[in-house]
């Protein structure tokens, strides 16, 4: 799983619907795989992304490429450095073991060989 | 990218090596896959640079197909960890980028509800009618785009026959 698809992972246990996101990574082992940039998709991507919780998650591994506020340039004119720099954290960082802990209920969602496990207890959904 | 081509690559894709009955598991073969995603993508410009969520991946080959016809952003689903680990595989074997989320879709939105443009499905053909009255429910287009044949071989034990051909119907709901 990489850190875009992070981004977008709340917790889902019945009744925990406030403060439910980010879930916060622990034991974390990541890799970093080359892809392809595409500076169009990102600057798209942008707007979507939560990017309070993506700072925070990156610093937590340890990653400080990112700038604590977006800039505020028009997104057609951003930076390729910035870009770069995002598609780095977003699209070429893989967990893949470790832990994502609700900051609200503490309910655990481990990730095993890159797979996160969403599945709830029946007594959760 | 031409048809034969991706349909080739595709025959790379491991499917399930013990398939679950309780969950149907049924894998669709590289020349359905490959057909399905080339209409996506050279009829309606589905694929290329936009992103792709894959709702019941199984082992992936769907996935992988549209990874392959250039999508920039790759999301799979399934309920079975061991399709997953398969479809995961697949991925590193084919060097492609798709994540996958190990979940219970019965109990998230559905994909008309999620996707911005346009939603991708196969049905038996004994439900069209089911499947189009939903349709005007929710407000959107259904378009069959061609009737199939998905070969079920025999795979499981109460299987009699040595393979059955299902009807079954590859639809498009635009938003």
């Amino acid at each position: 799983m990489r850190l875009i698809t992070h981004n977008m992972l709340q917790c889902h246990v019945k009744g925990c619907n406030t403060n439910n996101f980010p879930l916060e990574l622990s034991e974390i082992e990541y890799e970093l795989q080359e892809t392809e940039f595409n500076p169009q998709f990102l600057r798209n991507f942008v707007p979507k992304l939560e990017w309070d919780a993506l700072v925070r998650t990156a610093m937590k591994l340890g990653i400080t490429t990112l700038p604590d506020k977006l800039p505020d340039t028009p997104i057609q004119e951003i930076d390729e450095k910035f870009l770069k720099d995002l598609h780095r954290v977003l699209l070429e960082t893989h967990i893949q073991q470790g832990r994502m802990t609700c900051p609200n209920c503490q309910h655990v969602y481990p990730i095993k060989d890159g797979i996160p496990n969403m599945l709830l207890n029946e007594n959760e959904v | 990218m031409k048809l034969k081509e991706l349909e080739g690559l595709l025959q790379d894709v491991t499917v399930f090596d013990e398939p679950k009955i309780h969950l149907e598991q049924y894998a669709t073969t590289p020349h359905l896959a490959s057909r399905m995603l080339f209409t996506a993508h050279s009829v309606y410009d589905d694929i290329e640079n936009k992103i792709v969520a894959d709702f019941g991946c199984g082992c992936g080959i769907l996935s992988i197909a549209s990874n392959i016809l250039g999508s920039s952003y790759n999301i799979a689903v399934d309920i079975d960890p061991d399709a997953l680990q398969i479809a995961n595989d697949n991925c590193s074997k084919f060097e492609l980028s798709v994540d996958f989320i190990l979940t219970d879709l019965t109990s998230n939105p559905l994909a008309v509800e999620v996707a911005n443009n346009a939603v991708y499905s196969l049905h038996k053909t004994s439900t069209r009618e089911h499947i189009l009255k939903k349709a005007k429910e929710w407000g959107v287009d259904c378009e069959i785009l061609a009737e199939l044949k998905f070969d079920i071989p025999n795979m499981y034990k109460f299987h009699k026959k040595k393979s059955v051909d299902i009807q079954v119907d590859f639809l498009r709901i635009a938003k």
